[in-house]
């Protein structure tokens, strides 16, 4: 493996892979605030030029954490498909993106490559890629998932319904998810972040939105995202849930700190297709974010676009119907301003695809983040194109109970009204049958959630 | 050209007809519009629950007693795919307050009139406050030397002012709380330290301060990180012995101070009762019993 080059007259040598992978890294403030990020612009490119060179093997033969320490490197490695692999291994990765971008390689071609990657080998690919690039070859690739109905089909755009509440008032709850049903927001979920993590909570909660599925007939899932155990405790009591939700690391120190480990997100996955309420056989859901390791000092002197890519390769392990990167939501020391986040978005999407999950995005920002709404709606247009499987909303882009700022249930038809997507088509024939939609797009009366109350 | 305009003066009159509104008569070519000198109403102080802009909701009366059980922005209806003007800009004027919050720093005028002495953090500026956690947590010597020059070691309370992520917040709130505080614990018979101000301080800088001036009690009034419902509001931290190093769980903390949630007086005189019951059992955090 050759790890130095010169440029611009300057010597640049690196220690190791892992060195030349975070450098290679576009500026994020999390690298930096790790000790990681190249300390120049050109010593940045000097890090991509070396890591162009670099063949797949190599890759794969010097994971980000040591095989013997982590679990998620595990997973990884031996999920492998190794004839896949034997196709692939001897690409540098200047030549794999070439490969992944060319006419000749269609979206059908990438997946099956997909099942010889490692994580490292996606992230390091998509260190290599201009902005335009990443979206360009992930628009390429089609991810379709299951669980009640049908996501990641060709023209289609799906959203997350989040009807968060400061204290979880069922009440307060159920006003706001007919709110986003009435903007046509809520085919990818009706998914609530809840205040109290408690069984009985969650078990109301889901109740809840069983019972308005039901009353209306809506073909959608639901899922209410407390920890791992308690959506497990709430479902072995009979709650009526869709899918498990957890928020996973890149690490098993990482995953330690949520509070999981693989065996028992096997677990939840097993109980799920055995008493979940949905057909399946997608029956998970799982969130991530860029620096979420660091945060919990579990990155093992990893960059953070490596550590998001070893959150994918752990999320494929258990098929998921659902997985997002919430981009903009650790704050400014991981990710500083709008250019940060639009890029971590984009590189999540592309990296997830890549790995073969049903991809996702919370496109969203803090209020001590250098940006604005004008920014995600920049970003969420971008995914668009890039053919992002679902984004996240709340009312009018502000969660009152995460106290962040993401889409609104607006956005939902003014993004496939723009760029010719359309809702899940069992979700998009149920808003022509409510008359919320009409020939495809907003009816008169959508916008008005007091339809549900007759 | 005539005609065209006429047609799109025509279609307007239909669009806003067709959402409920009165179509402006016309004025006279050339006419000066009179400037009205007083101001529009504070966007800000509408409440959202009370508001439907929804037109002709299929149920006011329900929409109106669901939306009372959130604080979310819901029956703001639509222009097309997008939002109606009045929502779009109460949004932003709550996001901008926020933001002010965040990224202006405490005034010196507030400063000086409360007569308050300045230390820094090893944060350069904002910038830096923002992106390294590390730095906001400690001191250089030369902001070391300032304290142990203005302020007494071993003292029984050592109370300070931080901005944190909101300089709004401590301005609101800090000087109310700090004088409530003060008299409640004149009152209990225990003395105060010389209050100060530490500028771009994170929460754990508390330990370092204890570091330098070993008071029993160490409280901190910190600016929060600030929603769009409202960027007002303050944390008071406390911790006996704090020290580097110690436990997070040791830490006792009273959030939301501002005037829609603990008044700062009020929180000042309960500051007080707890600081009280720390010095008797000395214990803070999960330590102290209730």
């Amino acid at each position: 493996m050759r790890l130095k080059t010169v440029l611009s007259g300057v010597m640049y040598e690196f220690k190791d892979l892992n060195e030349v992978m975070a450098k290679a890294n576009e500026e994020k403030s999390g690298d930096r605030l790790a000790g990681l990020a190249a300390a120049t612009v050109t010593e940045m490119i000097a890090a991509k030029e070396v890591l162009a060179g670099v063949t797949l093997a190599e890759i794969r033969n010097n994971p980000a954490v040591p095989y013997e320490q982590d679990e998620v490197t595990r997973l990884d490695q031996d999920r492998v498909n190794e004839k896949i692999y034997a196709e692939l291994k001897n690409l540098t990765v200047g030549e794999f993106r070439e490969w992944l971008l060319c006419h000749e390689t269609s979206g059908d071609d990438i997946s099956r490559a997909s099942h010889g990657l490692t994580a490292e080998m996606v992230a390091a690919v998509a260190k290599l890629m201009s902005n335009l690039d990443l979206i360009y070859a992930a628009r390429k690739i089609k991810i379709i998932a299951h669980c009640n109905t049908t996501i990641g089909e060709e023209g289609v755009l799906a959203f997350r319904l989040q009807p968060n509440h400061t204290t979880d008032d069922l009440d307060g709850i159920r006003i706001s998810t007919f709110e986003g049903l009435s903007y046509g927001s809520g085919d990818a979920l009706i998914g609530l972040n809840p205040v109290n993590d408690t069984v009985e909570s969650l078990s109301n909660i889901l109740k809840m939105f069983q019972e308005i599925k039901e009353t209306y007939q809506i073909p959608t899932q639901n899922c209410v995202l407390g920890h791992v155990t308690t959506q497990m405790e709430a479902v072995q009591k009979g709650a009526p849930a869709d899918m498990i939700f957890q928020s996973i690391a890149g690490s098993e120190k990482g995953n330690t700190a949520f509070g999981l480990s693989a065996s028992v997100l096997a677990e939840a996955h097993d109980l799920m297709l055995k008493e979940g309420t949905a057909t399946g056989p997608n029956v998970m859901y799982f969130e991530t974010g860029q620096g979420a390791e660091l945060s919990s000092d579990a990155h093992h002197g990893v960059d953070q676009v490596t550590m998001e890519a070893r959150c994918y390769g752990f999320a494929r392990h258990y098929n998921p119907f659902l997985v997002n990167t919430v981009v903009g939501f650790i704050g400014p020391e991981y990710l500083y301003d709008s250019r940060q986040v639009i890029r971590a978005g984009l590189e999540d999407l592309f990296m997830g695809k890549l790995s073969g999950i049903s991809m996702g995005v919370d496109a969203c920002y803090t209020n001590h983040m250098k940006a604005d709404q004008n920014d995600i709606e920049n970003l969420a247009v971008l995914l668009t194109s890039a053919g992002c499987n679902y984004l996240i909303t709340v009312p009018q882009g502000d969660d009152i109970m995460l106290n962040y700022q993401s889409l609104g249930y607006h956005e939902a038809s003014a993004l496939r009204e723009l760029l010719g997507k359309k809702p899940i088509p069992a979700f998009a024939a149920w808003l022509e049958k409510m008359g919320i939609y009409e020939n495809g797009r907003l009816s008169r009366i959508a916008g008005d959630a007091s339809i549900f109350f007759g | 050209m005539v005609e065209s305009e006429i047609n799109i003066k025509k279609i307007i009159a239909e669009v806003l007809a067709e959402m409920g509104h009165d179509v402006p008569a016309s004025s006279a070519q050339g006419e000066v519009a009179a400037v009205d000198d007083s101001p529009l109403v504070d966007l800000t102080t509408e409440d959202l629950k009370k508001q439907l802009l929804v037109p002709e909701p299929a149920n006011r009366d329900a929409y109106l007693n669901y939306k009372d059980a959130t604080v979310s922005r819901i029956g703001i209806w639509r222009s097309g795919s997008r939002y109606k003007t009045s929502a779009f800009l109460r949004f932003r004027a709550d996001h901008a307050i926020a933001q002010d919050a965040v990224f202006n720093d405490v005034s010196s005028d507030f400063l000086k009139e409360w007569g308050l002495f300045e230390v820094k953090t090893k944060c350069t500026d904002k910038d830096q406050f923002l992106t390294r956690p590390d730095l906001g947590r400690e001191l250089d010597d030369e902001n070391i030397a300032l304290l142990k020059k203005n302020c007494n070691e071993r003292a029984k309370v050592q109370i300070y002012v931080t901005d944190g992520l909101s300089s709004t917040a401590v301005e609101k709130n800090a000087r109310d709380t700090f004088l409530a505080m003060e008299q409640g614990l004149k009152g209990h018979g225990i003395e105060v330290g010389a209050p100060f101000f530490l500028r771009y301080g994170r929460v754990p800088a508390m330990d370092a301060i204890a570091d330098v001036l070993h008071p029993e009690v160490t409280v901190a009034l910190i600016g929060e990180r600030p929603g769009l419902a409202t960027a007002e509001s303050m944390s008071c931290y406390m911790a006996y012995n704090a020290h580097g190093g110690m436990p997070e769980a040791n830490r006792t903390v009273l959030s939301n101070i501002h005037r829609g949630g603990t008044p700062a007086v009020e929180a000042g005189a309960h500051i007080a009762d707890v600081i009280k019951m720390m010095l008797e059992q000395k214990a803070s955090g999960l330590e102290l019993k209730k």
